[in-house]
């Protein structure tokens, strides 16, 4: 049996202009063996999701600290789902308030990480969610 | 072989035989940086001629200082960044901030602002007044200072891209208070090449905004010559994870490409080098920082007075802001950030500020309160008036450590410079990537030793309380009302100001990107005509190359 590797894309909505915490976890994720695209800043819901589709990826992570989450984070989920990809792996990241990620997280999101979370809690977390997912992909197979 | 042969009475060697044979703390002794650093520093470490390398304050290299009284003649001044929401708030906490003695305004914008974008365009959707205020013409930057009389207050303007606009805003909104451009004291940061490599926020490709920033230092040099044209900017660069030295080497050579292109421009260095001005981050590593403000002087003074030939002892001079380290707060135990940055303004104030800025305790939760922001002042004021600090001028020179890491990190810088030039100059390196692959493996390099506890947090990976969950404390929300009001007041300005007379001062705009006449002068033009940043902006992108990001990663 092969292993299948994860496949991850790091999106940036908005004009929000700080991506240290994205380049670092994207690299970090490659460390951890997952192919990882890289958006680049100042992108709409719109050019994210049809990234996400057409690079065909089981995540897709969101990096924000503008503020502008919760009118964003909702599009991208939002323009996923309009293009099949609804079923991503949907997580977060940045300066989110708690109440905040808590409506995220019972709106699509499967998990919000906030500011000092170890990156490699973040790898760890993406790679047992997606063993899960592909152990009921290989049952439903 | 017999014992007692070796035995010495030297005391450095005693010293060093007694250091390697005890038990030392298991842990890295390097500088935040990651530098190695010796148990001691003497004499041997610390090179340094008092006349050539030190100075007297005010004199140069200035590592001592750019004034001969230095802080007995005048404090720092005390100058928060602040803005969020509207224009109407934003004015309200710049009232609350004087009013508590601050002594100067720091204006923060949105990133529809700060990206040349209208709060009513489509790509500023849940970013209106989130990370600073939102101005989009010049009806909302007279709002933003009704009230403060623009001939006496000093205002710091963190802009870039669209620099030149907003700086037309204001000229305009001071015209309109009646107070003329010759009157008008402040900055705006306008440092362009920072913003590709480490803050993000631009409008065009870097050669035509190094154009705009030409044509506004030219313009200010005739019509504002009290105004900062450019705050070069190494804050930006060390929050996206820059060691201390790359802070110090991207900055001072970014400052050295506005210098030549001024140059180019046709202009003397001293018509315009007087008015450039730094400003730098003061994270948590004390010492390191120190030296990194005396060694950021020396480097100016020598660079402009040797290698430009600057006259003027005010263009060899570094006068710099500082704002304590964002990236050092943590989320966890978020009342710990008030004493870190407590050390970041001390380490500030020995570096030599000329003002300074203090980080809010809740950052890393949200915009600050108006508690957390008067914590931050009062920490300031404590510096000032209770610890004797300021009493005496540049009080570490002379120290071994602080000397030899004054003379390391200038050897660091220089050595980027020369990597800089051999790779085609800061341009190049910035479309290759250069610069952001450098700043990227720092931050990658640090996230690593913390994740591995060789650099410790406290909260975060040291000392954490079960329960470090959410804090409780009060958090600073913005009122989506303040986009919808946003948009209302734009379509308000739309439809009652001169249409035709707004239009043609965007033609003229035009006209000047086309045939290269100064575009500042047509700016505080179209600011009159109540022509929108978004208008502005958009035949700027219409008639420039745009930028394109290098994919580092």
């Amino acid at each position: 049996m092969t292993e299948r590797r994860i496949r991850v894309l790091i999106g940036k909505p908005g004009l929000d202009g700080h991506d240290r915490g994205a380049k670092t976890v994207a690299s970090v994720l490659r460390d951890h063996g997952m192919e990882v695209v890289y958006t680049g800043l100042h992108q709409t819901p719109a050019m994210i999701a049809e990234a996400a589709a057409q690079e065909d990826v089981d995540v897709v992570g969101l990096s924000l600290l503008s503020g502008a989450h919760m009118a964003l984070f909702p599009r991208v989920r939002d323009e996923l789902t309009a293009r099949g990809k609804g079923d991503v792996l949907l997580v977060g990241g940045g300066i989110i308030p708690h109440d905040d990620m808590d409506s995220l997280e019972g709106d699509g999101f499967a998990k919000l990480f906030g500011p000092g979370t170890p990156t490699t809690d973040i790898a760890t977390w993406i790679q047992e969610e997606m063993e899960k997912r592909f152990e009921r992909e290989g049952e439903e197979a | 072989m017999s014992g007692a042969a070796e035995t010495t009475t030297d005391p450095r060697a005693l010293w060093e035989e007694a250091l390697n044979s005890a038990k030392l703390r298991d842990v890295d002794f390097t500088t935040l940086s990651g530098e190695e650093l010796k148990a001691l520093y003497t004499s041997e470490d610390a090179s340094f001629d008092e006349e050539r390398d030190l100075g007297m304050p005010g004199q140069f290299p200035f590592t001592r200082g750019v004034h001969p009284t230095m802080y007995r003649g005048r404090l720092w001044t005390m100058r928060q960044f602040a803005g969020f929401g509207s224009a109407a708030q934003t004015n309200e906490r710049f009232k609350f901030l004087l009013a508590h003695g601050q002594t100067g305004l720091s204006v923060a914008f949105d990133f529809p602002t700060l990206m040349g974008r209208d709060s009513d365009d489509e790509l500023s959707l849940g970013e209106v007044g989130q990370v600073g205020v939102a101005i989009s013409s010049l009806a909302d930057m007279e709002t933003l200072f009704d009230g403060i009389p623009l001939g006496e207050v000093s205002t710091s303007m963190t802009i870039n891209g669209p620099a030149p606009i907003l700086l037309a805003f204001y000229i305009a909104a001071a015209e309109n208070q009646g107070v003329a451009p010759e009157a008008i004291r402040g900055t705006v940061q306008n440092d362009i090449l920072k913003e590709y490599q480490a803050q993000h926020a631009w409008l065009v490709a870097p050669e035509p905004a190094l154009r705009m920033i030409t044509d506004m230092m030219s313009y200010c040099a005739d019509r504002a010559p009290q105004w900062n044209t450019i705050s070069i900017s190494g804050y930006h660069i060390r929050e996206a994870g820059s060691t201390a030295a790359q802070e110090l080497a991207f900055t001072l050579a970014n400052g050295m490409e506005y210098v030549r292109r001024g140059v180019a421009a046709g202009m003397d260095v001293d018509s315009f080098a007087p008015r450039l001005s730094f400003f730098f981050d003061s994270h948590l590593d004390f010492f390191e920082e120190i030296c990194k403000f005396r060694a950021a002087r020396r480097i100016w003074a020598r660079k402009l007075r040797d290698e430009f030939g600057a006259k003027d002892p005010k263009s060899w001079m570094v006068r710099f802001h500082t704002q304590t380290a964002g990236v050092s707060l943590t989320a966890q135990q978020p009342e710990n950030n008030i004493v870190r940055t407590a050390y970041e303004a001390l380490a500030a104030v020995l570096g030599g500020t000329q003002s300074l800025h203090t980080n809010s305790m809740d950052e890393t939760l949200s915009l600050p309160t108006e508690k957390a922001v008067k914590i931050a002042l009062r920490t300031q004021q404590i510096l000032a008036e209770e610890t004797e600090v300021a009493n005496v001028i540049d009080p570490l020179a002379g120290s071994y450590f602080v000397e030899a890491q004054t003379n390391r990190l200038e050897a660091e810088a220089e050595a980027y410079f020369q990597e800089i030039e051999e790779r085609g100059g800061v341009v190049p390196c910035i479309e290759s990537g250069f610069i952001q692959s450098e700043i990227h493996r720092s931050a990658v390099k640090y996230q690593r030793a913390v994740e591995r506890g060789d650099k410790r947090v406290v909260g975060v990976n040291c000392y954490t309380e079960e329960g470090d969950g959410p804090p409780e404390i009060d958090l600073h929300r913005i009122d989506p009302a303040v986009e919808r009001e946003q948009h209302r007041r734009l379509g308000e300005l739309r439809s009652t100001r001169d249409e035709k007379g707004a239009g043609e001062a965007l033609e003229a705009i035009r006209a000047a990107c086309r045939d290269g006449s100064n575009l500042q002068a047509r700016f505080v033009a179209a600011a009159h005509a109540y022509c929108t940043l978004g208008e502005i902006a958009q035949v700027l992108r219409e008639e420039f190359d745009q930028y394109k990001e290098p994919k580092i990663l």
